[in-house]
């Protein structure tokens, strides 16, 4: 497809002899989000690894700008394409500052300015410049997120992968972090693939949804469709109605933490 | 009285300096890392003790010149076997040569084989094992089994063989000590490596596109380095051992030169009649080792990134 930031055209992984992935197709357009759901297992943060060049047992063809990649990423593959992980309690170098951590990129891509660059990227994360000579184990979960979104930004990337980048968090950083990556993408223009199992929070980012059950996109519906529940499949009504009831259970709290974030965001 | 209180503001506002948690530069970010690891460490009597053991025997090594009071190497046949006494501190051995004198001069030959053999063999260790366990492969597999054939062989018996096949000598003994310590530091770092390799943190250096080697020598070799530090404070005292051991045994350090096992071999007939002049390297030897395992297990407890 023409004018697609990333196009991915039946990708297949497989794990020995388990076929992890069978035959995902999806397309992003420039400067849009889409966001892949599915329960444990189904195959979502596979996808988001093999993108990142993580996994290279893939079949398949990936286009980024309409350029073939092949299994082996070069760098210049990462300065356009950056990744936020899971978990911000193991994605940062324990034995690093936030200085290190965020100069790394700047060292490998051949940046200059490498001190005005950092405490441009840490206001940009609304994080205080005392925090730059910290550990990570100084950090709470949500500042921790925090810098992980810097270190993927400061390299200046088009696209933006990330892999449930809010549920080791709490719930009200979770709305936090939400809206900053709302901002960010606002202000840069960027070009989000988000994977999550939590409807919720993927559509309160992603316009688009595709659902994923037992390595397959079983359906594509848009935010809008997905919160009217005009939606098809089996599975998609299943993971709605559970995503209702979660909320419900959760209570007010975080029902209303979700909501602001959602209200606090529109224009 | 202004001048003390001066120095106590000094000291104060260093020690701020130190623990403060928001740092203002890179440089006081790594000493106030570095200063809240000795605080830690500090607190630790036995390991305390064990680090100013080792401090004065390298005191007593470096200046063994100006503390000995007696050439090591003088021969007094009129005052052979000397109890200990005002004249000779530690008494005199079978060539009445002042025991006190030999002990000190006898710790640099320790110390400098010690140090030897941690210089040849803690870089080959680590970056075997690092190598073979973050590239994994072929590679991974040669390197592990020519480490395997390594440690096969029972330690002391491969030294033997080595210095007889050469000199016995004091640059054989190191080479054969060497030759059969790094194959559990490589082993260590490959353990190490492997649980670093799949982590997040390393993925996400993978992410912005660094090189296999940068990944290798600036993030995952740091995180290696304490332990290995610790496992070689631990090795230390049985090369300390192994180099008295193959002293004993002839096969090291040569009889004049006031080696701590040598000492022991050519005095030990006289354990019964003169216990002390066998005795008193033995227990030089005892101190040592002692020494660098107490040193050994407070590093751990500051440094393994487990107990975190």
């Amino acid at each position: 497809m023409a004018g697609m930031m990333l196009d991915v055209e039946d990708l297949r992984i497989r794990f020995g002899t388990l076929e992890a992935v069978r035959g995902a197709s999806f397309a992003i357009a420039e400067g849009e989000s889409f966001g892949l759901v599915g329960e444990s297992g189904s195959g979502k943060s596979t996808i988001l690894r093999a993108l990142a060049g993580l996994n290279r047992d893939w079949d398949g063809t990936v286009r980024l700008a309409g350029e073939p990649l092949g299994r082996l990423r070069d760098r210049a593959f990462f300065r356009r394409v950056q990744m936020v992980f899971q978990d911000p309690y193991g994605s940062l170098h324990p034995r690093q500052t936030i200085d290190r951590i965020l100069a790394e990129p700047l060292i490998v891509h051949g940046f200059g300015d490498i001190d005005a660059r950092i405490c441009r990227a840490l206001e940009e994360v609304s994080l205080p410049a005392a925090m730059r000579f910290r550990y990570p184990h100084q950090l709470s979960g949500g500042q921790r997120q925090r810098v992980a979104i810097a270190r993927a930004l400061i390299s200046e990337p088009e696209v933006l992968l990330l892999d449930e980048p809010t549920s080791a968090l709490d719930v009200s950083v979770q709305a936090e972090v939400l809206n900053l990556l709302t901002d960010l993408r606002r202000a840069r223009g960027l070009t989000y693939l988000m994977v999550g199992h939590n409807l919720a929070v993927v559509t309160h980012l992603c316009e688009r949804i595709a659902v994923m059950s037992h390595g397959e996109i079983v359906e594509t519906v848009t935010a809008e469709d997905l919160r009217q529940g005009r939606v098809q499949h089996p599975h998609t009504v299943e993971l709605r109605a559970l995503s209702l009831d979660l909320a419900e259970a959760q209570g007010q709290g975080g029902e209303s933490d979700l909501s602001q974030a959602r209200t606090g965001t529109a224009p | 009285m202004t001048d003390v209180s001066r120095a106590a503001h000094a000291s104060v506002s260093r020690r701020q300096w130190l623990l403060d948690p928001s740092p203002g530069s890179r440089r006081q970010a790594a000493w106030g890392n570095a200063y809240r690891r000795w605080l830690q460490f500090r607190a630790n009597t036995l390991a305390m003790i064990g680090l100013v053991t080792v401090v004065l025997l390298i005191a007593a090594a470096i200046f063994a010149p100006l503390l000995a009071t007696h050439d090591p190497s003088a021969i007094a046949l009129e005052n052979r076997l000397a109890p200990p006494s005002a004249a000779h501190w530690l008494g005199t051995d079978d060539l009445g040569r002042d025991l006190y004198s030999r002990i000190l001069y006898g710790a640099q030959v320790t110390l400098g084989m010690v140090v030897a053999v941690v210089v040849l063999v803690a870089p080959v260790g680590l970056v075997i094992g690092v190598v073979a366990g973050y590239v994994g492969g072929w590679l991974d597999t040669l390197l592990m089994r020519v480490t395997d054939v390594f440690m096969a062989f029972p330690k002391l018996v491969l030294a033997l063989a080595f210095v007889a096949a050469l000199q016995p000598g004091v640059t054989s003994a190191v080479i054969a000590i060497a030759l059969t310590a790094w194959p559990p530091l490589a082993r260590l770092a490959r353990a190490e490596t492997l649980t670093i390799r799949e982590s997040d943190f390393i993925n996400a250096v993978r992410v912005t596109g660094a090189s296999k080697g940068r990944i290798i020598m600036r993030h995952v070799m740091p995180l290696c380095v304490p332990s290995i530090i610790v496992r070689i404070a631990l090795d230390i005292s049985g090369i300390i051992l192994t180099a008295a051991g193959l002293g004993f045994l002839g096969m090291g350090a040569q009889p004049p030169m006031p080696e701590w096992g040598t000492m022991i071999a050519t005095t030990s007939g006289f354990i019964l009649s003169q216990w002390w002049v066998p005795t008193i390297p033995g227990v030089a030897i005892l101190l040592a080792s002692l020494a660098f395992n107490l040193l050994g297990d407070g590093l751990r407890d500051v440094l393994d990134p487990r107990q975190e």
